[in-house]
C-alpha cells in the first residue's frame, strides 16, 4: 500500500465554488498526475475553514501551509515548488495585515487563535462526502455509546451540559428532550431546523456542507432519547450544496446500517428524510415550519400547544437547530463537565457565528461564550475595512439590533446580548462603519420584515408596513419629531401583540438604532441630512467654483441638464432640477463637485 | 396569459404527483419538481396539480404566492439574481442593483423584451466573503461595482 505522505485540503464551500476552488482541485489533481505524485498526495475537497475574505484556501498537511486566494492558475506552481521541492509558494502566504508578514502556518494566525471549534470541529478538515473520514475522527462513537446505555441518562448528561437552542431563543436542548421524551405516542418525531434564512448569516449551511454526518448522528441520539424513529430535516432550497451532501451522508450512513433498522444492532430504528423549505423567512418559527413541512402555507400557530406535545402531524415532535444538533456528539464523547467549563455562567459552550459586512476578516468564526465583541471584531475579525471608523455592530439578523462602540467590551451571550437590546439570534453578525446610515439600515430590515411577514396576525402585516412607510418618510426628508414619537410606540405595541417571534422581534432593528443613533434620527428629521451621506433625497452635489475648471464635462453628463455654465467658467447646479444621480460627480476630474 | 397545456405536459404532472403517492403533504416538494420542468407555475399546471392531489386550487395557489421560491411568471434565459442579504448590502448592492435596472432596462422581477434576462432579488447566496454578489444562472459573480455590471452582461450577449 502506498502511503500518502501530504494532504491539500481545498475549500468546497459556497464562497470559495464561486470563486472556482472546484477547477482548482482538477488542476491540482492534473499537476500531480503529470509530476508522478498522485499515489503519495492526496487533494481532498474540504467544508469551509471559516476564512471565507480570502478564498479560496489551501491547506497543506502536515506542515498546516495556509495558502490564500489560489486561483486554478496557482495549481502548478504549487504542485511544482511545494509539493515536490518542499519551498512554501510566497505569494500565496496570508500576509498579517498589520505587520504585512507572509504566515505560513494557520495555527500562527490571529483570526484562529482566539477560536474554539466544537461545532465546526470537522469542517474544513475532512471529506465531507466520504463517512470514513467522519468516522476516523470518531463520528458516530457517540451514539453508539448512547445505544448502549438508558436514554435518560443521555437525556440527563445534555441537561448538565447547560447546551442551549443555538437558533436564537437559547431554550435549553436537555429539556426540550426531557419534555418530548414523556410525551406518550405512537409516533414521535425528530426534526432539524436547517431553514436558515437571516439575510448574511451562513452557519448551518457551511455545517451542512462540512460535516452533514454529525447532524445525522446526533439526530439519531435525539430519536433514541425521546423515542422518535423518524427525522426530518427542513432545509431551505437556496442551499443546493448542503442538500447535495447530505444526500450523499444519508445513503452512506444507511449503507454502514447507522441508519435504518436495527442499528449497531441495538434494535434501535431510525431514519432520515429531508424536506425542502420554498423561501420564507418565518418558517424558521418551528410552528410555522411543521406547516410547511406538511404541505402548507408557513403560518405560524399559538403556543401552547408546543411542538413537544402536538407537532408533525400531530405528533410529538423535536426541533433543534443545525448548530445545536452539531454541539451533541462531543458532550456525548468528553462529557458535560467539559462542555460546561467553556464559556460563560448561564452561557454554556461556544457559538458560531457568521462574521460579515466592512470587515477586514469576513468569515465563519467560532467562540466560547462569553468573548467580547472587541475581540471578534478587532482580533478574529482584523478590524474594519479600508481603515474606516467602527460604528455599530448588528446582531441577530432582522429579530435583533444594532449595537454601538460603548458595548464592545460586552461579552457575547444570551443574557448580556438581550440586556443590551439586541439578541444572539442564530449567529450572523454585521459590522458597519462610519458610511452606514443607521436609519437606513433600519429601514433595510424592515423591507426584509414586510416582505416576509406571514400575514396572518396584523400587528406585524399591518404595523411593520407602517413603520416602514415612516421610515421612507424620514429617509426622504419629509419626518418629524412626532414621527419619532409613533415610531417608537407602534414597535412597542407590535412587540407586545405579534403573534410569533418574527413579529415580536422585528421591531428591534428600528428601536435600538432609535435608542443607541438618536442623533442620527434628530439629523433627518430636523436638520434634513444625512449623516453619513447615504440617503439619496437628503443629499445635495455642489460645484466648488475653485476647483472647477470650466471643462464642461459634468453638464454633459448630466440627464436633467441641472448644470448651466459657459466653457471654462465654474459651472453651477441648479438644484430644482437635480434628480441626485451623481453622474457629475462620477465624471468630474478635478473633484470639483462634493456631496453635502 | 391563458396557456394551454398538451397532453405531454398534463401526463408529466400527473407522473410527479403520481410520484409521491399524489399526498397533498409532499406539494411543496411536488411544486418545487413542476416548477424545474415548466420553469415556473402557471394557473392551469397549479389547476392541475390540484386535479391530481384532490384538493382545492385555492391550496395550491396559497402556496406558491407564500413561498418566494414559485414563481408565476416565466424567468428569462439567464435569470439574474443579485443578492440583497445585509453583507451585499452594505458593502453597496444597492447601487449595483440600480445600475443592472438602467442596463436592462427593467425593474425587479421584471425580464427583457427579448426574454433574455430577468432581474430578481434574494437574501443571502452565502458568499459574503465576495459582498456583493449576483448569480446570473448558475455562476456567482463577487465583489461588484456599478461599473462591472456591463461587463457581466457583456459575457451573454
Amino acid at each position: 500500500m502506498v502511503q500518502i505522505k501530504m494532504h491539500l485540503l481545498v475549500c468546497g464551500g459556497t464562497g470559495c465554488r464561486a470563486s472556482e476552488s472546484a477547477r482548482l482541485v482538477e488542476q491540482l489533481n492534473h499537476h500531480l498526475q503529470l509530476n508522478g505524485l498522485a499515489e503519495e498526495v492526496k487533494v481532498v475537497t474540504t467544508g469551509c475553514f471559516g476564512f471565507c475574505e480570502k478564498g479560496p484556501i489551501v491547506k497543506v498537511i502536515p506542515d498546516n501551509t495556509f495558502y490564500t486566494q489560489v486561483t486554478p492558475e496557482d495549481a502548478e506552481e504549487i504542485v511544482k515548488e511545494h509539493v515536490l521541492k518542499g519551498r512554501k509558494v510566497g505569494r500565496l502566504l496570508y500576509e498579517d495585515p498589520e505587520t504585512l508578514e507572509h504566515v505560513s502556518d494557520s495555527k500562527h494566525m490571529e483570526f484562529y487563535q482566539k477560536q474554539v471549534r466544537i461545532a465546526l470541529r470537522n469542517c474544513g478538515f475532512i471529506d465531507p462526502e466520504n463517512i470514513d473520514e467522519y468516522i476516523v475522527r470518531d463520528g458516530y462513537a457517540a451514539l453508539g455509546q448512547v445505544l448502549a446505555s438508558d436514554p435518560k441518562e443521555t437525556i440527563e448528561l445534555i441537561k448538565k451540559s447547560g447546551l442551549r437552542g443555538r437558533g436564537g431563543a437559547g431554550f435549553p436542548t436537555g429539556l426540550k428532550w426531557e419534555i418530548a421524551a414523556g410525551n406518550k405516542a405512537d409516533q414521535k418525531y425528530v426534526v432539524c431546523n436547517a431553514d436558515e434564512g437571516d439575510p448574511g448569516a451562513f452557519m448551518d449551511r457551511s455545517i451542512l456542507e462540512g460535516d452533514p454526518n454529525s447532524i445525522i448522528e446526533a439526530m439519531a441520539i435525539c430519536g433514541y432519547c425521546i423515542g422518535a424513529t423518524k427525522g426530518l430535516v427542513y432545509i431551505r432550497a437556496e442551499y443546493p450544496l448542503a442538500i447535495r451532501r447530505l444526500e450523499i451522508a444519508i445513503r452512506q450512513a444507511r449503507e454502514y446500517g447507522l441508519l435504518g433498522k436495527d442499528i449497531l444492532g441495538s434494535g434501535f430504528d431510525f431514519d432520515i428524510e429531508l424536506r425542502l423549505g420554498a423561501g420564507a423567512f418565518v418558517c424558521g418559527e418551528e410552528t410555522a415550519l411543521i406547516h410547511s413541512m406538511e404541505g402548507f402555507r408557513g403560518e405560524p400557530t399559538i403556543k401552547p400547544p408546543f411542538p413537544a406535545q402536538s407537532g408533525y402531524l400531530g405528533k410529538p415532535t423535536n426541533v433543534n437547530n443545525v448548530e445545536t444538533f452539531a454541539n451533541i456528539p462531543p458532550i456525548i464523547l468528553k462529557g458535560w463537565e467539559w462542555f460546561n467549563s467553556i464559556g460563560s455562567e448561564k452561557s454554556k459552550g461556544t457559538k458560531v457565528f457568521a462574521l460579515a459586512g466592512k470587515i477586514n476578516n469576513v468569515g465563519l468564526i467560532e467562540v466560547p461564550m462569553g468573548t467580547t465583541l472587541r475581540e471578534v471584531i478587532f482580533e478574529i475579525g482584523g478590524g474594519i475595512k479600508d481603515g474606516k471608523r467602527f460604528k455599530a455592530v448588528q446582531t441577530g439578523g432582522p429579530s435583533g439590533g444594532c449595537l454601538t462602540e460603548k458595548h464592545l467590551d460586552t461579552p457575547i451571550d444570551y443574557e448580556h446580548l438581550t440586556a443590551a437590546g439586541s439578541m444572539m439570534g442564530s449567529g450572523g453578525m454585521i459590522v458597519m462603519d462610519e458610511d452606514d446610515c443607521m436609519v437606513s439600515v433600519a429601514k433595510f430590515y424592515l423591507e426584509f420584515t414586510v416582505e416576509e411577514s406571514c400575514g396572518k396576525c396584523s400587528p406585524c402585516r399591518v404595523g411593520n408596513k407602517r413603520m416602514h412607510e415612516t421610515l421612507e418618510k424620514i429617509c426622504q426628508g419629509k419626518g418629524t419629531m412626532e414621527d419619532l414619537e409613533y415610531l417608537e410606540n407602534l414597535g412597542k405595541v407590535i412587540k407586545d401583540t405579534a403573534l410569533c417571534g418574527l413579529g415580536q422581534t422585528s421591531p428591534n432593528p428600528v428601536l435600538s438604532t432609535m435608542n443607541y443613533f438618536r442623533d442620527e434620527y434628530i439629523a433627518h428629521v430636523v436638520d434634513k441630512k444625512c449623516p453619513s451621506g447615504q440617503c439619496k433625497a437628503l443629499k445635495s452635489y455642489v460645484i466648488d467654483p475653485a476647483k472647477c475648471i470650466g471643462c464642461t464635462l459634468c453638464s454633459r453628463s448630466c440627464p436633467t441638464n441641472a448644470i448651466i455654465g459657459d466653457k471654462k467658467v465654474p459651472h453651477v447646479i441648479d438644484q430644482s432640477k437635480c434628480i441626485k444621480c451623481g453622474a457629475c460627480y462620477e465624471k468630474c476630474k478635478f473633484g470639483a463637485i462634493q456631496i453635502r | 396569459m391563458k396557456i394551454e397545456l398538451k397532453d405531454s405536459q398534463l401526463r408529466q404532472i400527473k407522473d410527479i404527483c403520481d410520484s409521491f403517492n399524489n399526498d397533498p403533504g409532499e406539494l411543496i416538494t411536488i411544486l418545487h419538481r413542476t416548477q424545474s420542468v415548466f420553469g415556473y407555475l402557471p394557473e392551469e399546471v397549479q389547476r392541475a396539480v390540484a386535479h391530481n392531489l384532490g384538493i382545492p386550487v385555492t391550496r395550491v395557489y396559497g402556496v406558491v404566492s407564500f413561498y418566494s421560491f414559485f414563481t408565476m411568471t416565466p424567468k428569462g434565459k439567464y435569470p439574474i439574481s443579485l443578492c440583497l442579504g445585509t453583507a451585499c448590502y452594505v458593502r453597496g448592492a444597492e447601487d449595483v442593483l440600480d445600475e443592472f435596472k438602467k442596463q436592462l432596462g427593467i425593474e425587479v422581477g421584471g425580464v427583457t423584451p427579448d426574454g433574455k434576462f430577468s432581474l430578481d432579488c434574494l437574501r443571502c447566496v452565502g458568499a459574503c466573503g465576495l459582498a456583493p454578489v449576483v448569480m446570473v444562472g448558475e455562476k456567482v459573480y463577487g465583489r461588484l461595482s456599478p461599473s462591472m455590471v456591463k461587463e457581466v452582461l457583456a459575457e451573454y450577449e
